[in-house]
C-alpha cells in the first residue's frame, strides 16, 4: 500500500452502503448514467449542497435494491436514487 | 395622500417556512387562483403594515435556483424578474430561509441579488434555530451579503414584527436607489459552484453550527424510514385515512344529503308543480347537493394531506414509495394524488401540483380517474346486492366482499397498466425525472397554517360546485325534462325527453356490451357525478324516490336485467369515464382541452372493450 494511512479509496455514493461516511471529493456526472443531461445534473447536485468538502453520511435505504438512498449532506437529508448518487464521488 | 399598494413577493427553497410566514403575514386575506396559462397555484394574500401601509405579497413557488426546471419554478423566476405577463413587479422581495439550514438559501439570494432587485433575507423559524444551539451574527450577515437581514418565528403571535417594522422603513425609501440593473443569466456549472462557495464562506464566518443535530427527526426516522417497518407505518397511516374518508365522514354526508332531500322537499312543497319546481327541485338543489355531499371526505383528505406534509411527512412517503411505484412509471410523488382519488379524482388531479417533472404530472393525471372514487361505490352497491349472491366462498370468504375487492383492484391493476403504457409509447422523448427530494426535519403542524390550507381548498372545491357542475346539472336537468310530454301520457315522462331520444340513438351502440336504453339515459346525468347514475336508473324505471330506495331499484333491476348486463355494467364503472367534474379539472390542470378528450376517450374505450368482454363471456357462460 502506497497510500497514506489517512487517504481513503474513492467511490461512488450511488455504491455506498447504509452507514457509510464520508467526504465529497468531486461530481462527475458523466458516468452516472441519468437521464438528465451531465450539466443539469451537476447543477441539481450542487444546488441540494452536494460540493467538494461537503460531508455526507447514508441514514436510510430503500426496501427494492436498496434504492432511494437518503443521504445527510452536512446538516440536511436528501433523498436521490442510487443511480443519480453515482455522479457523487466521495472517500 | 393614500400610498400605492406596496408589491412584496416571497421567495425560497421548499421547506423554509415561507407558507406558513405568508399565512402568518396574511391570515385568510388570500386569494388562491392559478398564472394564466399553468397549472401552477397563485397564492396572493394582503395585509397593512403598523405604519398603515396597504401591502399584496404573493408566495412564490418554492425553488433552489432560478434557472426554472418547471413551470413552478419559471414562474418564480420571471416573477422576480418582472416578466411574468399581467403581474406586477415586486417592488421587494422577501428571500425566506429556514434559519436551521441557511446553505442552499444563502446560496439562492446571492443569485437573486444579481437581479437587482430590493430584497430582504428573513431568518424564518429562528426560534427553532436558537433552541438547536445555532448563533448567526445578523449584522454581520447583513453586510457580508448586502442586503437587510431581520429573523422571524412565523408561528408564534408577533414573530413577525421586526420584518413589519423593517417592510414600513424599506417602503418610505422605496425608490430608484434601491433598484439596481439586472445583471441575472443562468448560472453555469461553475458559477453554481462558485456562488454555493461564498455561501458557505460566509455561513462560516457568520454563523456557529453546533454539532447536535435534531435528534427527533433521527429518532422518527429510524423507524419510518425502516426498508420493512417503514412501510408498515404507511401502511397503518394509510388505514386510519381511508376510514377517515370512508367511516367518519359519513355522518356528515348523510346530513348534507338529508339537507338537500329536505331541502327539495320544501321546494316540491311550497311551489307549484311544473318547470319551476322540477327545476329547482331536480336540476339545482339535488344536482348541485350531489356534489356537495363531498364536501366531507374532500376536507378530511386535504386534512390529512395538509396535516402529513406540515409535519414533514410526505417527502417520507414518497421515498418509500418511489422504486414500488416506478416499476409502473410512476414518481414517488405520485403516491399521494392516487391515495386521494380513492375518495375522489378531483382533490387527487389537484394534489398533482407536487409532483415537479411535467411527464409524471401528466401520466398520474391520466391515470387518477382509474382509482376507484367513492361516487363508485353506491354503483358497486346496488348491482352486486342485486346479482350476486350473499354465499361464502371456500368457506369463509364472502362473495359480495370478493367482488366489491375484484372492482378495486381491477382499477388499481388498470392504472398501473396505463401508466406503463404511457411511458412505453406516449410520453417516451420526457426524460424520466430524477428522485431528488429534502427530507426537511420534522416539525410541529401548525393548526392555523392546516385551517387556511383545509379552508381554501373547500372554498375553491365550492365555488366549482357552484359554477361548472351547477351549469352541467342544468343542462342534464333540460336534457331530461324536454321536451314535455303530451297531456295524457301514461308513460314516464323522461320516455318522451331529449335524454330519452339520445339514449335510444345511443342503444345499438351500446347493445353489444349488453346495454339497454334506460341504462344509456342513466349514463347522461351520471356525467354529473356518478353516484347519480343511480338514481337516474330509479327514475327511468319509475320509481318513487332516489337514493333511499335503492333495495327497491335493486330488485326491480334483478328481473329486468340479465346477469350478464349486470356484470357488464359492473365492468364499466370500474373505467366510467362519464364524469363531468373530473374532465373539468383534468381540464383545468393540464390547461389543454386534448389532454381531457384523451382521458376521456381511453378510458370510454377501456370501459366499452371491458363491457363487451364481460357481456360476451357472461353470455358465453349461460348468464344472458
Amino acid at each position: 500500500m502506497t497510500d497514506t494511512h489517512d487517504t481513503r479509496r474513492e467511490l461512488p455514493l450511488g455504491l455506498a452502503r447504509r452507514g457509510y461516511t464520508g467526504i465529497i471529493q468531486h461530481l462527475s456526472a458523466k458516468d452516472a448514467g441519468s437521464a438528465l443531461s451531465d450539466i443539469e445534473l451537476e447543477s441539481r447536485l450542487i444546488e441540494l449542497g452536494f460540493v467538494e468538502g461537503a460531508r455526507v453520511e447514508v441514514l436510510h435505504e430503500g426496501l427494492v435494491g436498496r434504492d432511494p438512498i437518503a443521504v445527510r449532506v452536512d446538516n440536511i437529508t436528501i433523498a436521490v436514487r442510487r443511480r443519480e448518487a453515482m455522479a457523487i464521488i466521495v472517500a | 395622500m393614500e400610498l400605492p399598494l406596496l408589491h412584496l413577493a416571497l421567495v425560497g427553497t421548499p421547506n423554509s417556512g415561507k407558507t406558513s410566514l405568508f399565512n402568518a403575514l396574511t391570515g385568510s386575506r388570500q386569494k388562491v387562483a392559478n398564472y394564466p396559462g399553468v397549472t401552477v397555484e397563485r397564492k396572493e394574500g394582503f395585509f397593512v403594515t403598523p405604519q398603515g401601509r396597504q401591502v399584496s405579497v404573493v408566495d412564490l413557488p418554492g425553488t433552489y435556483s432560478l434557472r426554472g426546471r418547471s413551470p413552478d419554478e419559471e414562474i418564480t423566476r420571471d416573477f422576480v424578474l418582472g416578466k411574468a405577463t399581467g403581474e406586477t413587479v415586486p417592488d421587494l422581495v422577501l428571500c425566506v430561509a429556514d434559519s436551521t439550514n441557511l446553505r442552499l438559501t444563502i446560496r439562492l439570494l446571492l443569485e437573486l441579488k444579481r437581479t437587482g432587485r430590493p430584497m430582504v433575507l428573513v431568518l424564518n423559524m429562528f426560534d427553532i434555530a436558537s433552541r438547536r444551539g445555532i448563533s448567526v451574527d445578523v449584522a454581520r450577515l447583513a453586510k457580508e451579503l448586502g442586503v437587510p437581514v431581520v429573523t422571524s418565528i412565523a408561528v408564534r403571535k408577533g414573530g413577525t414584527a421586526d420584518l413589519l417594522a423593517l417592510t414600513d422603513e424599506i417602503s418610505a425609501k422605496l425608490a430608484a436607489e434601491l433598484q439596481q440593473e439586472n445583471n441575472w443569466r443562468a448560472l453555469s456549472v461553475a458559477e453554481l459552484r462558485a456562488t454555493q462557495r461564498e455561501a458557505d464562506r460566509i455561513i462560516g464566518d457568520c454563523v456557529s453550527l453546533p454539532a447536535r443535530p435534531d435528534t427527533w427527526t433521527a429518532r422518527i426516522d429510524a423507524v419510518v424510514l425502516h426498508p420493512v417497518g417503514g412501510l408498515v407505518v404507511l401502511a397503518l397511516i394509510l388505514f386510519v385515512m381511508f376510514q377517515a374518508v370512508f367511516a367518519w365522514a359519513q355522518p356528515l354526508m348523510d346530513l348534507l344529503n338529508n339537507g338537500f332531500d329536505a331541502l327539495g322537499e320544501f321546494v316540491h312543497a311550497t311551489l307549484p308543480t311544473g318547470l319551476v319546481q322540477s327545476f329547482l327541485q331536480n336540476g339545482v338543489i339535488s344536482g348541485v347537493g350531489s356534489v356537495i355531499v363531498f364536501l366531507p371526505q374532500i376536507i378530511i383528505i386535504f386534512l390529512f394531506i395538509l396535516l402529513l406534509e406540515d409535519f414533514g411527512y410526505m417527502a417520507r412517503a414518497a421515498f418509500l414509495m418511489d422504486r414500488i411505484m416506478g416499476g409502473a412509471g410512476l414518481h414517488g410523488r405520485a403516491f399521494i394524488p392516487l391515495l386521494s382519488s380513492f375518495a375522489c379524482a378531483i382533490p387527487g388531479i389537484m394534489a398533482t401540483r407536487v409532483i415537479d417533472n411535467k411527464r409524471d404530472r401528466l401520466t398520474t393525471i391520466l391515470i387518477a380517474p382509474l382509482m376507484t372514487c367513492s361516487a363508485r361505490i353506491p354503483v358497486y352497491t346496488l348491482i352486486i346486492s342485486a346479482f350476486i349472491p350473499a354465499k361464502d366462498v371456500w368457506g369463509f370468504i364472502n362473495l359480495q366482499g370478493l367482488v366489491m375487492f375484484g372492482l378495486y383492484a381491477t382499477g388499481i391493476a388498470s392504472a398501473l397498466a396505463v401508466s406503463f403504457l404511457i411511458k412505453f409509447f406516449m410520453l417516451r422523448d420526457f426524460a424520466p425525472a430524477p428522485f431528488m427530494l429534502e427530507l426537511p426535519d420534522y416539525k410541529m403542524p401548525q393548526l392555523k397554517s392546516i385551517a387556511i390550507g383545509v379552508y381554501t381548498r373547500a372554498k375553491m372545491f365550492l365555488h366549482r360546485a357552484g359554477t361548472t357542475i351547477f351549469s352541467m346539472m342544468v343542462l342534464i336537468w333540460f336534457l331530461a325534462s324536454f321536451p314535455q310530454p303530451p297531456a295524457g301520457a301514461t308513460e314516464p315522462a323522461i320516455d318522451f325527453s331529449l335524454a330519452a331520444i339520445i339514449g335510444k340513438a345511443l342503444e345499438p351502440l351500446l347493445a353489444p356490451v349488453g346495454f339497454n336504453w334506460q341504462i344509456a339515459v342513466a349514463l347522461i346525468p351520471g356525467m354529473a357525478a356518478r353516484e347519480v347514475a343511480v338514481a337516474a336508473l330509479g327514475t327511468v324505471y319509475a320509481i318513487e324516490g332516489g337514493k333511499e330506495a335503492a333495495e327497491q331499484i335493486g330488485s326491480v333491476l334483478a328481473t329486468k336485467w340479465s346477469l350478464a348486463t349486470a356484470l357488464s355494467m359492473l365492468a364499466w364503472y370500474i373505467f366510467a369515464p362519464q364524469c363531468a367534474s373530473t374532465l373539468a379539472v383534468i381540464r383545468r390542470e393540464t390547461g389543454s382541452w386534448g389532454w381531457m378528450a384523451a382521458t376521456f376517450g381511453y378510458m370510454l374505450v377501456l370501459a366499452y372493450a371491458a363491457s363487451l368482454l364481460t357481456y360476451n363471456v357472461a353470455v358465453a357462460m349461460g348468464a344472458g
